[in-house]
């Protein structure tokens, strides 16, 4: 499946590296209601990482749609909270 | 899946929303397209700007370099003529100015990150508004407006998504660099207004400034002088009596003392 990295690209991610994906993408969302920024940060990058290690980078010039999309790498808590409300950082 | 499928749920929907339904599909082709060149553009001149604040950064990391650097000349120069004191006030203005020019310097790095960033942005938004382009001659030549529909739809989400993701890093760098410009315009008026101890600067400068620099060129005097002599009588110098041999110098040292 394919996964955008925000403001890195997208890549092309195995299905079976997606259960350990899924593992730190349960432990960047307890984080973040947890509101605890060290785990947060720990957390997202640990999940970037993986990607990234997992996956190769999605042809530059394709026009396919992202599976799915995460935060940038530098991302803080509080605008991947925004991310996740409707009205919040994306540019509509 | 949580946090990286409600993201994904939610640019999709601005995406969607973000199609316009027009009369006959094939024209949103071309309005998109216009769009994404307007993007692109807009992306090129976040680059530019950002290029700028690393240039002012730079620019003032230099003129706190040179500055420090004049502090040490001035310090040894101190010290070479027994001013302690005066090499103590210069030795802690560079330290102060120490902290600062590692400040600018981490800022700088920062801002050199997000120009790299947004440059990559710029390549891959470049690349698939190309492809957006061909794929939209096709779509005209080959469909009509009934069949197009599927079509421009796949073409419109994938770059749709892509322009989220650069309109996102446009105003993130957008939001970085006001911040440091904020800095960076108060590091200039710090220099202007002689906080930052710019003694270089003709006419600023605070009274050990002045000393500092006085005592500079003074001794600047007795090294040349030091050196004519050593030219005509080149038997007779000996660099520990250079000072004691004005009685310039020794007159002024005394009244300070």
């Amino acid at each position: 499946m394919i996964v955008r990295i925000l403001g890195e690209g997208q890549y092309d991610v195995a299905d079976d590296a997606l259960d350990r994906l899924n593992d730190y993408d349960t432990a960047v969302e307890s984080a973040v209601e947890a509101d605890d920024r060290e785990a947060f940060a720990a957390a997202l990058t640990k999940l970037l990482d993986g990607v990234r290690t997992a996956g190769v980078p999605h042809e530059v010039d394709s026009l396919d749609e992202s599976d799915l999309i995460l935060p940038p790498a530098d991302a803080s808590i509080d605008e991947v909270r925004a991310l996740l409300s409707d009205d919040g950082l994306i540019p509509g | 899946m949580s946090i990286m499928k409600r993201i994904s749920l939610i640019f999709r929907s601005k995406a969607n929303k973000a199609l316009d339904k027009a009369e006959d599909p094939r024209e949103t082709l071309d309005y998109s397209y216009q769009r994404q060149l307007d993007l692109l553009s807009k992306v090129r001149r976040g680059v530019a700007d950002v290029a700028t604040s690393r240039k002012r950064v730079e620019l003032q990391v230099n003129q706190l370099e040179a500055q420090s650097t004049k502090l040490q000349g001035q310090a040894e120069k101190a010290i070479s003529v027994g001013r302690e004191d005066l090499a103590r006030e210069a030795l802690t203005r560079k330290s102060g100015l120490t902290s600062q020019i590692a400040d600018l310097k981490a800022q700088h790095a920062q801002l050199q990150g997000e120009e790299e960033k947004l440059t990559l942005a710029q390549q891959r938004l470049q690349a698939k508004v190309e492809s957006f382009r061909t794929r939209k001659e096709t779509i005209k030549a080959t469909y009509t407006a009934a069949e197009a529909q599927t079509r421009i739809n796949e073409a419109m989400s994938g770059i749709g998504e892509e322009m989220g993701d650069v309109g996102l890093a446009i105003q993130r760098a957008e939001d970085k660099t006001a911040q440091m410009q904020a800095r960076a315009g108060a590091i200039d008026e710090l220099i202007a207004s002689g906080a930052l101890d710019d003694v270089s600067q003709v006419g600023a400068g605070d009274d050990i400034a002045r000393e500092l620099d006085a005592m500079s060129s003074e001794s600047d005097v007795e090294v040349e002088l030091a050196r004519l002599k050593a030219a005509s009588q080149p038997q007779a110098i000996e660099s520990g009596d250079i000072l004691s041999e004005s009685p310039e110098k020794t007159t002024t040292e005394d009244e300070q003392k």
